[in-house]
């Protein structure tokens, strides 16, 4: 945060919107309020990052195992892989998490089910679609009562291959939403 | 006592019920029976302490359409008392109900169920005859041969009317069928795959014999 920031009015968030640019003015800048808030205790960080710091460091994800594909998300769960090192802990509440993994073969009957769940997430919120069922209907894709792709249910931010993908697949995909995040997070809206 | 004796002894004993008992693949005893005759029997099959088949184990449904009554209901039983098994082969059309086991063995609600589902056999007597597998508000019988294979409606969500929404089915590619003829699927015996086959032909003769014996 430069120090050019106008005086915040009541109740509106003061943002930035006429920051220097990169380069030695804005440096010299930072540097100067810096050295004046470290010596008060605080530390000075760019606020978009600390926000997607702390959501990529705690993707709580709903888990939606429908079918078999749950098995190697347990196991990217478990001792093994153990996503608790990257703040990842399955939720058993869709008001608790942040990504839905939808782990498994998505039937018609299930569908209205799994789009409440997602709506019931709260923002910011992300799907990861793990294994050929959940992408495309897979092994099920002409049969008369399976989803073509939960693509068609909720906005799916990454797509795991595989029938059923390993857990190593699953903690690479979570890896690929934490850089998507980092990519596109932003705390303005819209 | 053998099973093919067995089977004699039910047919006696059920009299006119029982049109048919044969032991099939040497181990098994099948018993066709009608449909009025099916309570009867089924009562004498595990009432009965020389047969004593106590159990449900299974009761599912089958399709010949090229029958003109196209639908099987077979039911599996099994004897803890005596350790065997016996099936017993009802057959029926879309229209004609069958007597239901409900009162007899409660388990049988719902595979009457299921086979209500999937084939659309009517059970006479079953008072909770109502879908259990498919979708709410699914139409049809999915697993009678003239059910497409892809069904008739699929579900996507409505960005406008915030709901999962049934449309008729639109595929963007045909299902197809291959007919393995290429010449990367013609080798069916891999090298080093030899004794694979020996073991399954051997086996082959094996049933052959047994279902001569029938």
């Amino acid at each position: 945060m430069s120090g050019t920031t106008a005086a915040p009015q009541d109740g509106a968030i003061a943002w930035n919107r006429e920051a220097l640019p990169p380069g030695p003015a804005q440096d010299a800048v930072i540097k100067g309020i810096t050295g004046e808030m470290e010596e008060k205790g605080f530390v000075v960080a760019n606020l978009d990052k600390v926000v997607n710091w702390a959501r990529t460091g705690s993707l709580w994800p709903m888990t939606f195992g429908l079918a078999c594909c749950a098995v190697p998300m347990i196991h990217a769960y478990m001792a093994r892989y153990d996503l608790d090192r990257f703040g990842i802990i399955p939720r058993g509440s869709p008001r608790q998490s942040d990504v839905m993994i939808v782990a498994g073969t998505l039937t018609n009957k299930m569908a209205p089910a799994l789009r409440k769940v997602y709506d019931q997430m709260s923002e910011p919120r992300w799907v990861i679609s793990m294994g050929s069922c959940a992408n495309g209907g897979g092994y099920y894709h002409y049969s008369y009562s399976v989803v073509r792709g939960c693509d068609r249910i909720v906005p799916v931010d990454v797509y795991v291959p595989g029938c059923p993908p390993t857990a190593e697949a699953l903690v690479y995909g979570i890896l690929q939403l934490q850089k998507k995040i980092r990519r596109t997070g932003t705390i303005l809206r819209g | 006592m053998s099973l093919a004796d067995l089977g004699a002894a039910i047919a006696e004993a059920a009299g006119p019920a029982v049109q048919e008992a044969f032991v099939e693949r040497g181990q098994e005893l099948v018993l066709r029976v009608t449909r009025q005759g099916l309570l009867p029997v089924m009562a004498l099959l595990r009432d009965d302490p020389r047969l004593a088949f106590e159990q449900l184990m299974d009761l599912c449904g089958v399709d010949f359409p090229e029958r003109a009554e196209r639908f099987e209901v077979v039911y599996n039983l099994l004897s803890l008392t005596h350790n065997r098994r016996i099936r017993v082969i009802v057959a029926t059309d879309e229209n004609t109900p069958v007597p239901s086991l409900m009162e007899m063995w409660p388990a049988a609600t719902w595979y009457e169920r299921e086979a209500w589902d999937m084939y659309g056999i009517v059970f006479e007597g079953q008072t909770d005859l109502r879908r259990l597998l498919t979708d709410y508000g699914f139409e049809g019988h999915p697993l009678r041969k003239d059910f497409p294979l892809t069904g008739h409606v699929e579900v996507r969500y409505d960005e406008t009317r915030k709901q999962v929404v049934y449309e008729p089915v639109s595929l963007t590619q045909d299902f197809r069928n291959f007919d393995f003829l290429s010449p990367w699927e013609a080798m069916t015996t891999l090298p080093g795959d030899e004794k694979v086959h020996l073991t399954r032909e051997a086996r082959g003769q094996i049933e052959d014999n047994s279902g001569g014996a029938r």
